[in-house]
């Protein structure tokens, strides 16, 4: 391990820490939000130091100079390795653009303190590499949405019901594992089976995705957004699932995950609310990374994709919501069964809406065209099935996409008494957006590359598994399942 | 030559950034800039593909493969972007380039100060573009890169006058059936790579179209031709997809020129003749092609002889010689489709840009003369009984009641099993709350339905 030439990870925690508390006692939120884009704004620029800085060292993993928090502990908390180096700027990015594309009149509604503090907690998360760290920062993660929508009089039943389960079941299975010895080797069915359940739940895989829907529908849109963008349910899938879990347990999940896929894609087509439509997209694509992650163990390729469709999909569909947030504040809920008629309002909206859009369903020439190839290249050679599947997951998001595009942006011209056009804190935020779409999208091979790095990198935790006594080894669930495979 | 092969690609790809970037910085070109930037793009790139094929005609064998590069290169997988300039890709190259110059020139005109000038034009690039990329692609991923490129244009073009509800659901109608078509091309692709193959030269042997000998078997060939036949038959209106062509018609004049008489409706074709030396390793699919173009050659010109508008009329039409020039590819005939299909083009293109003032020239003739022009009676008409010749045309005027069938049987079913799944879903988060769980019950709009949409 390397240590970084300064301490970015520590820095862009302390960064949104200080900011969660200095901008919790302003009571003006236009005042707020300028401090809070401040300190949001140095985490970004921390992160992606980091990131070039571990690009510059040429490392598998690296961690701060210093080792302030190491002293502090006495062990390694905070590590940046292939898998989360563009993690965490992407995610900086988006908790920096949601308060800046935050209009006027809707600051008093977000909590800029607590997207401080949600912040911290989701880089602090693709910084660890301790299970156990991981574990309780995405326990103490599921908490800020839930003061929202308590402060907000909202039911609360759903959300905690799931995310109670979660997080019992993530206790539970890795209890169970350090009792069994801890990771490297297979573990027994009380391990597995929690932890599976945990992944399924926390990423919203059917039938457990219906917290997302309603946090959807109750929380702010950039609350909801920001908690489930960052794809937090795949990163414990990677990090706590995939070095210990059985073939059989990751088919489960790849299995689950595309009927969820697929599901997910058929009730976006028929949503008639717009935040309801973009859940059910999101939820698509997040099971799309997790099939690539399963997949991965039998076609590196996949996993490739599964990485680079993670990716893609934080900023295309980040750059989605943002856009569907710009309308909402515009116009409030919009429904999706009659005409809105406001492109002429916002041609600019129009534009990002439908190039964010077409990026998420891997159009060609955007961030996404490639992933989505490897993805379903390397799904197909794996089990064709899986492929085909994916395609039409890829089809019915389109389809749903271009009809919402319609309803949203084309009809009647709606008459405003004010100007409905496009802020200039929006339109940096669209344009950043949109250049890293289409960058992407035109240049592919550094992120394809890295992406292949880091899936090597997770392949190699899985083959350091020992086998356990008292199961099967992976070799014989392996032939149990040959049938299966070759199908 | 690699250079020419470059400026031919080049010139749609600068054409689109220099009126895509502006539009995405709210910047408004002035009408007379975008034309100049139409005109060089168009004269560049035909003057490119022209010389190409000047050089290419002294060649024994012509056939040039312009190599740009592995896009994304990583262990066990790369995306390889190759141009090919044979005599299938360069009369098409060309045909693309003549007509959208033609229709572009004209549509500077017809568009004149329409709101959405520029977003015509820029729609019109990406549609050149893919036409571009579709035509000179060396590998199945490039042509479905291209093929995308070319619907997407193709849907938002149809919808351009978005003012009113009729061009954006039918809009919305083309997206759907290019979307199956799409899905159809890329699970083709995957195929091709999960037998082995993915560059044409691979699959379809190196020597110069159509003189390749395949390299797959006759089960590949059929299940990936099968595929292909998908794939084409959504692009180009055949059976069963034929219902989105008139629709398509709520476009401007001038894209529906280019798009449904000319290019954009013989990429079916094209794509069949790339492949033409696959299909003659399966007797099965190219009897299938047959039938299915033979099928839709009888079906459009009975339908289009009840259209009540002029450009369904031409449409159907164009639809009628597509379905033959399939014909003609399934009886593995190769450069007579080819002639076919610049000829239809070019064709179409005339009549449909004349079709506005044809139809002024027939009311002055009828007012000269003081009367309606004569109509007169077909070969048909004498020889069907009178019930026959209603069922016709009832069949004729309701388009073969293939909309119909597709919403019965496909759209209903499909929509009504995932509202059930949405109500089952309420019942869920109401019982897990307590109570009413959804707020955006409450979001109401005018009422609609998807089927309505649709």
């Amino acid at each position: 391990m390397k240590d970084f030439h300064l301490p970015w990870l520590e820095l862009a925690i302390l960064f949104c820490l200080v900011g969660g508390a200095w901008v919790g006692r302003l009571r003006n939120p236009h005042i707020a939000r300028n401090w809070a884009l401040l300190f949001s704004g140095l985490a970004l620029i921390a992160t992606t130091g980091a990131w070039l800085d571990f690009d510059y060292l040429d490392a598998k993993q690296a961690d701060d100079t210093f080792h302030l928090l190491s002293h502090l502990t006495g062990r390694e908390l905070l590590v940046m390795d292939e898998l989360s180096a563009p993690l965490l700027p992407l995610a900086a990015l988006l908790f920096f653009l949601v308060p800046l594309a935050t209009l006027q009149t809707k600051v008093r509604r977000f909590s800029f303190a607590w997207n401080l503090v949600s912040e911290a907690l989701v880089l602090a998360l693709f910084s660890c590499l301790e299970q156990w760290g991981i574990i309780t920062l995405l326990a103490v993660g599921t908490i800020p949405p839930y003061l929202e929508l308590r402060e907000r009089g909202k039911p609360t039943h759903v959300y905690i019901i799931h995310m109670a389960l979660f997080i019992l079941l993530l206790v539970v299975g890795w209890t169970f594992a350090e009792i069994e010895g801890g990771g490297g080797r297979v573990h027994s069915l009380w391990v597995i089976i929690p932890l599976l359940g945990a992944i399924l739940v926390r990423s919203g895989i059917a039938p457990f995705h219906c917290w997302m829907t309603d946090l959807f529908e109750h929380a702010s849109f950039g609350t909801a957004l920001l908690f489930v963008m960052p794809i937090s349910g795949a990163y414990a899938a990677v990090r706590l699932v995939m070095p210990i879990a059985p073939d059989w347990v990751l088919s489960s999940i790849g299995l689950a995950s595309l009927f969820t896929a697929v599901y997910a894609s058929g009730m976006a087509l028929v949503q008639t609310e717009a935040r309801r439509f973009f859940c059910y997209l999101f939820l698509s694509h997040s099971a799309l990374v997790l099939v690539g992650l399963e997949v991965g163990p039998v076609n590196p390729l996949a996993l490739t994709g599964a990485l680079c469709v993670w990716l893609s999909v934080g900023m295309a569909l980040g750059g989605f919501g943002l856009t569907l947030r710009a309308l909402e504040a515009r116009r409030g809920r919009l429904s999706l069964t009659h005409f809105h008629g406001l492109y002429e309002h916002t041609p600019e909206l129009a534009i990002c809406f439908i190039l964010t859009g077409l990026a998420s369903v891997g159009f060609p020439g955007t961030v996404g065209f490639v992933g989505t190839e490897l993805l379903i290249d390397g799904a197909v050679e794996a089990y064709p099935y899986i492929g085909v599947a994916v395609v039409i997951a890829g089809a019915l998001n389109g389809v749903a996409l271009i009809k919402t595009y319609f309803i949203l942006f084309t009809g009647t011209r709606y008459t405003s008494a004010v100007s409905l056009r496009i802020r200039s804190r929006e339109r940096f935020a669209v344009l950043l957006l949109a250049s890293l779409i289409l960058i992407g999208g035109i240049y592919p091979q550094p992120g394809v590359h890295s992406r292949n790095e880091a899936a090597k990198a997770l392949l190699k935790t899985r083959e350091a598994l020992a086998p356990s006594p008292t199961l099967p080894t992976p070799h014989h669930v392996e032939e149990h399942h040959a049938p299966e495979h070759g199908s | 030559m690699a250079w020419l092969g470059e400026a031919v690609i080049i010139c749609p790809v600068a054409l689109l950034c220099v009126l895509g970037i502006p539009s995405l910085l709210s910047r408004r070109l002035a009408e007379t800039t975008i034309n100049r930037f139409l005109q060089s793009a168009m004269v560049i790139g035909l003057a490119a593909s022209t010389l190409m094929l000047c050089m290419m005609l002294p060649m024994k064998n012509p056939h040039v493969a312009v190599e740009l590069g592995n896009w994304v290169s990583i262990p066990g997988y790369e995306f390889h972007i190759k141009l090919i300039f044979d005599r299938l890709s360069v009369p098409f190259v060309m045909l693309s380039y003549i007509l959208c110059g033609t229709i572009f020139a004209f549509a500077s005109r017809y568009m004149h100060r329409e709101p959405g000038y520029n977003r015509f034009f820029t729609l019109n690039a990406v549609f050149l573009l893919g036409m571009v990329t579709t035509s000179l692609a060396g590998t199945i991923e490039t042509l479905f890169a291209g093929w995308e490129l070319v619907g997407l244009s193709s849907a938002l073009l149809v919808a351009f006058f978005h003012e009113r509800p009729a061009p954006v659901r039918n809009g919305l109608r083309v997206w759907c059936v290019y979307r199956v078509s799409d899905a159809a091309l890329l699970i083709a692709a995957l195929t091709l790579h999960h037998f082995g193959h993915s560059d044409f030269e691979k699959v379809l042997g190196i020597e110069s179209w159509p003189g390749g000998r395949a390299t797959v078997s006759e089960y590949e060939a059929l299940v990936v031709g099968l595929l292909l036949l998908l794939a084409a038959a959504g692009k180009s209106a055949l059976i069963p997809f034929s219902g989105w062509l008139p629709r398509a018609m709520e476009g401007p004049t001038p894209s529906s020129a280019v798009f449904y008489g000319a290019l954009s409706v013989h990429l079916g074709a094209f794509l069949l003749l790339r492949v033409s030396p696959m299909l003659e390793k399966s007797l099965t699919l190219r009897i299938v092609i047959v039938c299915l173009g033979l099928l839709t050659a009888i079906y459009a010109t009975i339908v289009g002889r009840a259209q009540t508008d002029i450009k369904s009329a031409i449409c159907f039409a164009s639809l009628t010689q597509v379905a033959i020039i399939v014909a003609e590819i399934g009886f593995g005939l190769r450069f007579l489709p080819l002639v076919h299909i610049l000829g239809n083009g070019c064709l179409r293109t005339l009549q449909f840009v004349r079709a506005p003032t044809l139809l002024q020239d027939y009311r002055q003739l009828e007012n000269a003369i003081g009367d309606r022009l004569p109509r007169l009676s077909g070969f048909w008409d004498s020889i069907l009984p009178h019930g026959v010749r209603v069922w016709m045309y009832r069949f004729a005027i309701e388009r073969g009641y293939l909309d119909v069938v597709i919403d019965n049987y496909i759209v209903d079913p499909f929509v009504a099993v995932f509202r059930w799944c949405d109500g089952m879903e309420r019942r869920w988060t109401d019982y897990l709350s307590g109570g009413k769980s959804r707020e955006s019950d409450q979001v109401t709009g005018s009422p609609g339905s998807l089927e309505e949409f649709l």
